[in-house]
């Protein structure tokens, strides 16, 4: 992968100038090299990996695994893009094994995403199935493990 | 009571270390970047975290051979055979000890007659001096310089040789410098060893932290070396693994067993949870680290380009995690330098001097840290040199 997309990957947070340094090019080849990738859908957005418990964030997340039927010649790809457009669904996969998306829904309560379930996403012509199951707590988001707080730190200085 | 009168001359006079100093002006303070640290900012990769809990869980907990698990020798024998392109028999040439610290010590200890000579360059890993003196050895110091980028150079080693010399100790990469070794180099000091009839013992803990596609060549691949090599490695900075205290020695049978001697009586074995730890890192093999160096690799350049974009002269350290630039234009000492960038930035950095006489004028910077507080020391740090040089004016 392009040096510069991973970096932005484990940190999208840093300046133009330390990019540069760091992968020893001008800062106006980041800022180009970054235009040229967002424009190309390279780089779909920029958003912050959250603690939601700590952030107050009380809305609750589901996985929905659906069972679709395959069309003649999209395959899966038209049900799978009509479902991603949906505001509620906030990642969507096509997955290997017993079901075919990974639909992960987000909704104010757990009434909210039954509903989401039921009235939308199970009454789409071509699904089969759908099974939800809702998150209860998390342990490690985006890469990042949550409330990591406990881990020893190193000594400020040693030889 | 006296104490000083009934302490051994050894130890009573050993200096106190100059990191011990520092160490203390910073322990209790939280609001400090600190790039005063000697090893990987990641903890230990999880699976040979992983390996260890599990080994506990089957009650793995007894002493090991003196020598360390078979098991453990036999990967440590493939491991340095891939990697240093020389082959040791793991029942007769492979000592797996409580870190590299010990290997070294326990190395003086097996060699040196009181009066015998040590050649090592300096700056240096603070143990170096102690170690030799401890073991009733004399050192003799070969400073490295900047203008070599801290390579070690044949002819100041052939200046020091001296008919009492016994051993030529080395260890490239170098901490604190991150200096390496030129091939060349090394080529014509192997060759000195062989024709002076010298042991030499080269740490190689910092041998897989290379950078810019260099790959890492040894002294003991030299014509003549492997039977006067005492080669010493450890999982510590590969392998993020410095609190396990886990190396080894690699060195022919007569030499292995000597050491072996020392180490049965002093450490019995190292800690068999250790040793499980290695046995895992081992057969991750590179796979436990190459994420991690190509990441330092990314980090040199920010704090490299950083200093020098201070006016802090710095060279490109070509292994290791450490950066040693220049700070006499600020005209500072070492000490006052990042004292003085402690009390007002609050930026933690080692001064060159803690690594002897040789590194005074340095600093040593650790970029072993995430990118975003290098990028934020640099910053506190360009603006304690702004302010320091405008105050000069």
């Amino acid at each position: 992968m392009d040096p510069l997309i991973e970096l932005l990957r484990n940190n999208s947070n840093r300046t133009h100038k330390d990019i540069a340094l760091t992968l020893g090019i001008s800062e106006s080849e980041v800022a180009a090299r970054m235009a040229a990738a967002e424009s190309d859908t390279v780089i779909l957005g920029y958003s912050a990996v959250v603690d939601r418990l700590k952030a107050g964030d009380r809305r609750v997340t589901a996985l929905i695994e659906v069972r679709i039927t395959p069309e003649p010649n999209g395959g899966f790809d038209r049900l799978a893009k009509r479902i991603s457009k949906f505001d509620q669904v906030r990642e969507c996969f096509l997955m290997s094994g017993g079901y075919d998306l990974a639909v992960i829904v987000e909704g104010k309560d757990l009434l909210d995403v039954a509903n989401f379930v039921a009235e939308k996403l199970s009454t789409l012509g071509g699904v089969l199935s759908t099974a939800t199951r809702f998150q209860l707590k998390a342990y490690k988001e985006g890469g990042f493990v949550v409330n990591p707080g406990d881990d020893e730190a190193r000594l400020p200085v040693s030889p | 009571m006296d104490y000083d009168s009934k302490l051994c001359t050894q130890v009573r006079d050993l200096p106190r270390s100059g990191i011990r100093d520092f160490f203390e002006l910073v322990i209790g303070r939280t609001d400090v970047i600190s790039l005063g640290v000697g090893e990987p900012d990641k903890p230990t990769p999880w699976p040979i975290r992983e390996a260890v809990i599990r080994s506990l869980e089957k009650g793995q907990t007894s002493y090991t051979s003196n020598l360390g698990l078979e098991s453990l020798r036999i990967l440590i024998s493939e491991y340095v055979t891939k990697h240093f392109r020389v082959t040791y028999d793991p029942k007769s040439e492979i000592l797996v000890t409580v870190g590299v610290s010990e290997a070294l010590d326990i190395a003086f200890r097996a060699v040196l007659n009181p009066g015998d000579e040590v050649i090592y360059h300096e700056p240096c890993y603070v143990s170096y001096s102690p170690s030799i003196k401890m073991a009733y050895g004399v050192p003799v110091v070969v400073q490295t310089r900047e203008e070599n980028e801290f390579a070690l150079m044949a002819a100041d080693v052939e200046k020091a040789i001296t008919p009492k010399t016994k051993v030529i100790a080395m260890n490239f990469p170098t901490n604190p410098t991150g200096g390496i070794m030129p091939h060349e180099e090394l080529e014509k000091i192997a060759a000195l060893a062989v024709k002076h009839d010298l042991l030499v013992f080269t740490d190689e803990i910092y041998s897989e932290l290379l950078y810019d596609g260099r790959q890492h060549k040894s002294i003991v691949e030299y014509p003549g070396m492997r039977e006067r090599t005492v080669l010493l490695h450890g999982f510590s900075k590969a392998f993020a693994m410095t609190g396990w205290r886990l190396g080894y020695a690699c060195a022919p049978a007569p030499l292995r067993e000597a050491m072996m001697k020392i180490h049965q009586y002093c450490m019995l074995c190292a800690p068999i949870m250790s040793q499980m730890a290695g046995i895992e890192a081992l057969k991750m093999g590179e796979s436990a680290y190459e994420d991690m160096r190509q990441s330092y690799e990314q980090r040199r350049n920010l704090i490299v380009s950083r200093l020098n974009g201070m006016g802090l002269h710095c060279f490109n350290p070509g292994g290791a995690f450490y950066v040693f630039p220049d700070i006499r234009s600020t005209g500072l000492t070492s000490k006052e330098f990042a004292i003085q960038l402690l009390q007002k930035k609050s930026v933690a950095v080692v001064p060159g001097s803690a690594f002897s006489s040789a590194g005074e004028g340095f600093v040593r910077c650790c970029y072993a840290t995430a990118p975003e507080l290098i990028a934020k020391a640099m910053d506190l740090m360009e603006e304690f040199v702004n302010e320091v040089r405008a105050g000069k004016a």
